[in-house]
């Protein structure tokens, strides 16, 4: 695996969207050709070598590369947006929209990551040292289509809306969330290892959400069912099981109609 | 002799009433007195004739002293300051006409700015949820006519939209509803006992930020699902009279504001609003409405709706237009400054954004068209004063239920004042020139 050193040298005055940093757009290419790749800052188009120390060079496929931002980036957004393989390590923090629409691939970043990070992600990895944002694996505006697979991991906490119409993949917070956890969710799993708010699980068809911590109010829409034995992300423990939401519509499968799980943690 | 205009558009709500009378005097100069409007609409009217009204353009120098400026300095100071920024933002845009919209959106276009209108603070999350799960509306004509179950959630109209009762929602007698109020009932959620609420068949005082969790038991009810003892303090049995209220319903209208749209939840509040009215629609017909508070905001978003796709906050800093609530707002953009300018016209920020977006625009090189002095002016470098639409100057507006009505011009506006149009159109022929596009 080749890898491309990015070191960030001018801030940007205002913010840049930086599309162009993936091992998609970076396979095949050298330190220079990498630096002429364009970035937007408001309505001018700039070189990421304006914004950005180049050095080494790229893979011959997006597999192949890897990109190390050494250095806080808080001011660009679009890292890893739409990347397909290979691997992004942001040794600082990263401001929005980190990994959005990813296929595959995984993103490493060392600080904190803003909102929107995991957009629409189809796959891959994202792991986040630091806290994330609002809206982590959430969808876009308008789609109904939030995180489908893939992983989130995050260390730290996580803002509110998080797993948004998400209907496949893994969201671990090992923190604590902000209100509505996996609003209108039809798939997909979020464990949340510290405490969660309100507002957890509103208008959601079918998913699992494990909270280890405590929940401010529970929706009136869940209804507790029974206490089971899980072992999740490695921890055994106790749940309490609630389905919900039941205000809410639920497909019937052979009989079974599916409910939306919220499991909580003795 | 003093002549009457009748059927005259007030600018003032988004209840946009239509059936004014202004006594104007003989010469048509002067506005004599204002019938049939509320009191704050008549105020719109006579305050065109203040004495101490702006008519000439004022500018801020290093010193923040203000200078008079001719109207050719106003406009190329603001052409050149459009033209310079890398990614201004044009805010605003709910108290003025279509046509000026649309002037400015394609200043924006050329320039690569930012255009989003008061909704970003009011009901922009109204917005969001419209486009996640759609949206069953209806006209105020048929409120007026059909709906006999009335729910203000989150709202005050008896204070915001002070004819809205008395023209449609309440007490008009339609031609299916003949008994007027008497045959209406009136629910009202809202933690505070107002003037609305005093007069509901059935206020329910909900704890402050349990909007979502009450839709959704009602929604629970409606299914006849079980529900907890209480829900945001209210008791299950009122929940419970509440659904079969509605249920019980020929036409059900929720009428929705700030409330719900700017407290804790935001645009999911609506949109399980919206999830409530759909499932009501099993049992009966219902309808949900916003209350829109600028008299054109719902305009602004038409016009930006059918020119970028999108109703409020569109960026046009990358040559297409991008729309991300939370990214492409006013406020978070002035928060943490992404942008390097500001235009303000038809609307107020200085008086309504939080402190820390107000520094932010006292920073930047800005602009406020208000044919008022507002508390926008005061952080702005320059300001222009323009003829009040609706009142010396006509134009398209959209009431809040998405009806566009021509307002009326009464009077004529100070010698040599212009029109927001007038001036947009202005900016726009110097901003080609500086640009060099014919």
């Amino acid at each position: 695996m080749e890898t491309v050193t990015l070191t960030p040298k001018e801030q940007p005055e205002l913010f840049i969207d930086a599309e162009n940093i993936t091992p998609n757009a970076f396979a095949g290419k050298n330190a220079a050709e990498i630096a002429g790749l364009s970035v937007f800052e408001g309505n001018q188009t700039q070189t990421l070598g304006q914004y950005f120390e180049v050095a080494g060079k790229a893979g011959a496929t997006a597999e192949e590369t890897k990109i190390v931002i050494k250095g806080d980036v808080t001011k660009v957004k679009y890292i890893g947006m739409r990347m397909n393989g290979g691997e992004i390590v942001v040794e600082g923090s990263a401001d929005m929209y980190v990994g959005a629409w990813m296929e595959s691939g995984s993103i490493h970043v060392k600080g904190n990551v803003d909102a929107f990070s995991g957009t629409g992600m189809k796959g891959g990895e994202i792991e986040v040292d630091g806290n994330a944002g609002n809206y982590l694996g959430a969808a876009y505006r308008g789609d109904w289509r939030g995180m489908q697979a893939g992983t989130i991991r995050v260390h730290g906490n996580a803002g509110s809306d998080i797993g948004t119409f998400m209907n496949g993949g893994t969201i671990i917070v090992e923190g604590d969330v902000d209100v509505h956890v996996g609003t209108h969710a039809e798939g997909g799993t979020i464990i949340v290892k510290g405490n969660g708010k309100s507002k957890i699980g509103g208008q959601m068809v079918k998913g699992e959400i494990y909270v280890f911590g405590t929940i401010d109010v529970m929706m009136p829409g869940y209804v507790y069912r029974e206490d089971v034995d899980l072992e999740v992300d490695g921890a055994s423990a106790r749940f309490a099981l609630f389905e919900g939401d039941m205000g809410e519509r639920h497909p019937k499968r052979k009989g079974q109609v599916t409910y939306g799980k919220i499991y909580q943690k003795y | 002799m003093a002549k009457i205009i009748t059927d005259v558009v007030c600018p003032f709500c988004g209840t946009l009433c239509d059936d004014l009378e202004v006594k104007v005097s003989d010469d048509g100069k002067e506005i004599l007195e204002v019938y049939n409007a509320c009191v704050i609409g008549t105020e719109k009217f006579l305050h065109s004739q203040a004495e101490d009204r702006l008519t000439v353009p004022m500018k801020q120098d290093e010193e923040g002293n203000w200078n008079e400026v001719s109207i050719d300095e106003a406009v190329d100071y603001t052409a050149q300051m459009l033209c310079n920024a890398k990614k201004p933002l044009m805010y605003g845009w709910s108290s003025t006409n279509c046509e000026a919209q649309s002037a400015g959106h394609e200043i924006a276009e050329l320039c690569g700015a930012v255009v989003d209108n008061t909704a970003t603070v009011c009901h922009g999350t109204t917005l969001i949820a419209v486009q996640d799960v759609g949206v069953p509306s209806c006209t105020l004509g048929e409120v007026k006519n059909r709906a006999d179950r009335i729910v203000f959630w989150g709202c005050n109209p008896a204070h915001a939209h002070p004819r809205h009762m008395s023209r449609y929602s309440i007490f008009p007698r339609g031609f299916f509803t003949g008994k007027g109020h008497k045959a209406r009932k009136m629910v009202v959620v809202d933690p505070r006992s107002t003037d609305t609420a005093k007069m509901a068949d059935l206020h329910m005082q909900i704890e402050q930020g349990r909007d979502y969790e009450l839709l959704s038991a009602l929604r629970v009810a409606i299914r006849g699902n079980p529900l907890p003892e209480t829900v945001a303090g209210i008791p299950r049995e009122t929940i419970q009279d509440v659904a079969e209220t509605l249920k019980s319903g020929r036409f059900v209208v929720i009428f929705f504001g700030m409330g719900v749209t700017q407290s804790l939840s935001k645009n999911h509040n609506i949109d399980i609003a919206i999830a409530l009215t759909r499932d009501l629609n099993d049992y009966t017909k219902a309808a949900i409405m916003p209350m829109r508070g600028h008299y054109n905001v719902t305009g602004s978003g038409q016009v930006l709706g059918w020119q970028f796709g999108f109703p409020f906050c569109v960026d046009l800093s990358r040559g297409f237009a991008r729309y991300n609530p939370g990214d492409s707002t006013s406020n978070d953009l002035l928060r943490r400054g992404e942008v390097d300018a500001v235009f303000v016209l038809g609307s107020d920020p200085g008086a309504h954004f939080p402190i820390s977006s107000v520094k932010k625009i006292a920073q930047l090189p800005s602009v406020c068209v208000d044919p008022h002095y507002t508390p926008t002016s005061a952080v702005c470098k320059l300001h222009m004063p323009t003829a009040f639409v609706g009142v010396e100057e006509g134009g398209c507006a959209y009431r809040m239920d998405n009806v566009p009505i021509e307002t009326r011009k009464v009077v004529e506006p100070p010698e040599g004042m212009l029109s927001d149009e007038g001036f947009l159109e202005r900016v726009l022929a110097r901003v080609k020139e500086i640009k060099g596009v014919a």
